[in-house]
């Protein structure tokens, strides 16, 4: 095959079999849409428990949270994530299990070279430039409500 | 187009061979026909790294074993892995006191270690080994995301296959190895370049890997020989993305492969089945097929010659980051079956 490279990358790209895009799209709503449901249901959980709505919301973070790392941790998250795919990725269970696995991953080169250093290795980039947009958020908030 | 075909000056048989494998394996379709197996892959260590060691100290003991073959009388071992520094090689086969040779050949080594024990075994009667393994567990953590990371995969991507095999090549006149009908006979030998054609796609290692295969395999049959002649033309680990690529190039260099060509990446799991997309891939995968299924059929008259391609992406995470594409290569060995 006499090819330039270009030529041979635009080949293999074309002939790839594509992920299936609206399949995985239906799975990431209906997977999303529970989860989001199930947090909410949490939230009237916890406001029966006399908490008030602002802690009520964070309790149900944390209870999602504390769902995704368990599931992590007893090799069943990464089985459902195979077809929820963006559904458990983009909500707060996403995140949770980032950080879990790369701390269970890690844990065999011990807690502060192993899990210290590398448990954000894949939340890490999330991390720094959420904070960062914050930042920038805050100024911009902070430039037009003072002046 | 030049050829640089090797062909031994001594009759270098594959004396004895061991493959060692996991679950996924072994609920594949040659489950059943590796030598030792471990359904959850652990193989009784602590951590990844250690398990893949094992699995190569295993697979040659198990070698020796089969072969009846004595540590002392083995004269060199070349063997190699996917982890960093090779620790797989490094700390598995440590208990052996044969002296060592390490190779980092990414999925191509249990081609490269066997054709460089050849080598070896061509200038004078030895008996050297080729070891090689790859472990799923400690590939995805090196190379991709840590192991319970809930994440998708693309349908051209690969599973690295948790696997390890042993060769032992021999150049001695005396009949030894494993009993059998037939035995398996290094005839030729041409190592690869290391072709880039700009694939930059983790996700896609098959079109990485197929031009430098398609380019060994077209210098081997560019030197007057038959596509014909060989009864199977064995693949390492293209997958089923990579498999079409490189019956595509060559089929346009005018060598019709497809009626004869097999891939190890696609033959070691019923893939639909197991949900494995592109088929296996890593040195244990061509490393545990050529043995438990390809050198079996050779023994015993199945399969009379056969061309064995070993396929590597020479990826490295880190110059991928940095905008690297991803090199492939591709190491040519014609085994054929020979009365003892």
């Amino acid at each position: 095959m006499n090819i330039d490279n270009k030529t041979y990358k635009k080949y293999a790209d074309a002939r790839a079999k594509k992920s299936p895009i609206w399949k995985n799209c239906i799975w990431a709503f209906c997977s999303g849409g529970i989860i989001c449901s199930i947090g909410h249901f949490l939230r009237g959980m916890w406001m029966r428990f006399g908490l008030n709505g602002d802690n009520a919301g964070m309790m149900a973070s944390v209870t999602l949270i504390f769902a995704a790392i368990l599931l992590t941790g007893i090799g069943v998250f990464d089985n459902i994530a195979k077809h929820t795919g963006a559904g458990t990725l983009v909500p707060i269970t996403g995140f949770a299990n980032a950080i879990a696995s790369s701390a269970i991953d890690t844990r065999s080169e011990g807690y502060v070279l192993g899990v210290g250093a590398k448990i954000f290795t894949i939340a890490g980039p999330v991390i720094l430039y959420g904070i960062s947009a914050g930042v920038v958020y805050g100024l911009i908030y902070f430039a037009i409500t003072v002046i | 187009m030049e050829n640089r075909i090797i062909i031994p000056e001594r009759r270098i048989r594959i004396i004895s061979s061991a493959s060692v494998a996991g679950g996924d394996e072994e609920n594949g379709p040659f489950g059943g026909s590796f030598d030792i197996t471990d359904v959850n892959g652990r193989f009784g260590m602590e951590t990844w790294e250690k398990s893949e060691s094992e699995m190569q100290r295993l697979a040659l003991g198990c070698a020796m074993r089969k072969g009846g073959i004595d540590v002392d009388s083995v004269d060199a071992m070349f063997a190699g892995d996917l982890l960093n520094q090779c620790v797989g090689s490094n700390y598995g086969l440590s208990d052996y006191r044969i002296p060592y040779f390490g190779l980092y050949g990414a999925c191509s080594t249990a081609a490269e270690g066997m054709m460089l024990a050849a080598i070896m075994c061509s200038s004078a009667p030895r008996r050297c080994a080729a070891v090689t393994s790859s472990h799923y567990c400690s590939a995805e953590r090196q190379f991709r995301y840590p192991l319970e990371y809930g994440g998708q995969r693309p349908p051209t991507a690969q599973w690295t296959v948790t696997g390890s095999g042993a060769f032992i090549l021999s150049s001695e006149d005396e009949d030894c190895g494993e009993e059998s009908e037939y035995t398996p006979v290094v005839k030729e030998m041409l190592p690869g370049f290391v072709v880039d054609r700009g694939i930059n796609d983790v996700n896609n290692m098959g079109a990485a890997m197929a031009p430098a295969a398609a380019d060994t395999i077209a210098r081997y049959f560019s030197s007057g020989r038959d596509v014909k002649e060989p009864d199977m033309i064995v693949t390492g680990d293209l997958g089923r993305e990579g498999s079409g690529i490189l019956c595509d190039i060559l089929a346009s260099d005018g060598y019709d492969i497809s009626d004869r060509h097999v891939d190890c990446g696609v033959l070691i799991y019923n893939i639909d089945e197991a949900d494995k997309h592109s088929g296996g891939s890593g040195c244990g995968c061509s490393a545990v097929v050529m043995s438990a299924h390809i050198l079996k059929n050779i023994r015993s008259g199945v399969i009379k010659d056969v061309l064995f391609i070993g396929t590597g992406a020479l990826m490295s995470p880190l110059t991928l980051n940095q905008g690297s594409t991803i090199p492939g290569i591709g190491h040519l060995l014609r085994i054929v079956g020979e009365k003892r």
